[in-house]
């Protein structure tokens, strides 16, 4: 999701290109919103160990910006265009979550 | 119409489970209680994006503007350790950028929190970056 990079962070977009981020931005967060009132509510668990939850946050704001994508960018983006990039950090970024997910879940006990 | 990109993408990951944390951390959990659900919906979004590539060889945007340019095909220092930390942030939060704007409505304050900390680290990135480049150009 570059674009949110790009809607929030990087100021560099001006005019119509600004105001398309900004609008993928608000559409991104209200359609969910007004569904999931909707649908009588969402179910997510996000961690409440602050510790956790801004550490992992940085991770993915640093990554998402180094590698010039994430999970839509370079994965579906990416390797539905065969693009090697793409492919090469979807196997990465993968590896590294379920790493993460054993080592910390399994062995740890942290989340 | 970008609101409304923004809106079906967000739709499209809310019904799909992937703003629920339990269930990325679950597909994510290969050596315990795997969860294989979310793999159908990465696949079931790479077959319509690449015939949707297909469809835009030598045609323009109706909306104006013009289809990204083709991939680059370097590999490097950046692409493989952003991925990495990437994954390590999404795995142990389960939460990925697309996703945590389109959960912070019933995400209570860690989703904002999270949020938070994402941004900072948008915004620390490009120095992190460019001496990730050149530590690639001297080794």
């Amino acid at each position: 999701m570059g674009l949110i990079g790009g809607g929030l962070v990087d100021r560099s977009a001006t005019g119509t290109v600004a105001k398309e981020r900004l609008a993928f931005l608000a559409g991104l967060f209200l359609i969910p919103a007004v569904a999931a009132l909707a649908m009588g509510g969402a179910s997510t668990y996000v961690t409440s160990n602050w510790a956790v939850l801004i550490i992992a946050g940085l991770f993915v704001g640093l990554g998402t910006r180094i590698a010039n994508g994430c999970t839509s960018g370079h994965g579906v983006c990416g390797i539905s265009r065969l693009s090697l990039r793409g492919i090469v950090a979807t196997v990465f970024y993968i590896g590294a979550g379920g790493l993460t997910v054993v080592v910390f879940k399994h062995l740890l006990g942290v989340i | 119409m970008a609101f409304a990109a923004g809106g079906v993408f967000g739709l499209g990951l809310l019904i799909s489970g992937m703003t629920d944390t339990r269930e990325v951390q679950g597909w994510l959990d290969v050596f315990g209680d795997w969860d294989p659900t979310l793999a159908f919906v990465m696949g079931g979004a790479i077959i319509p994006m690449a015939i949707a590539w297909q469809l835009t060889r030598g045609r323009t945007p109706v909306v104006g503007g013009s289809f990204p340019a083709p991939p680059e095909p370097r590999l490097g220092r950046n692409l493989v350790v952003g991925s990495v930390m990437f994954g390590m942030g999404w795995g142990l939060s389960g939460l990925c950028p697309g996703p945590a704007v389109a959960s912070l409505s019933f995400g209570g304050v860690e989703g904002l929190v999270f949020l938070g900390a994402m941004v900072a680290g948008m915004i620390a990135a490009p120095p992190v970056k460019a001496r990730l480049d050149t530590a690639a150009v001297a080794s």
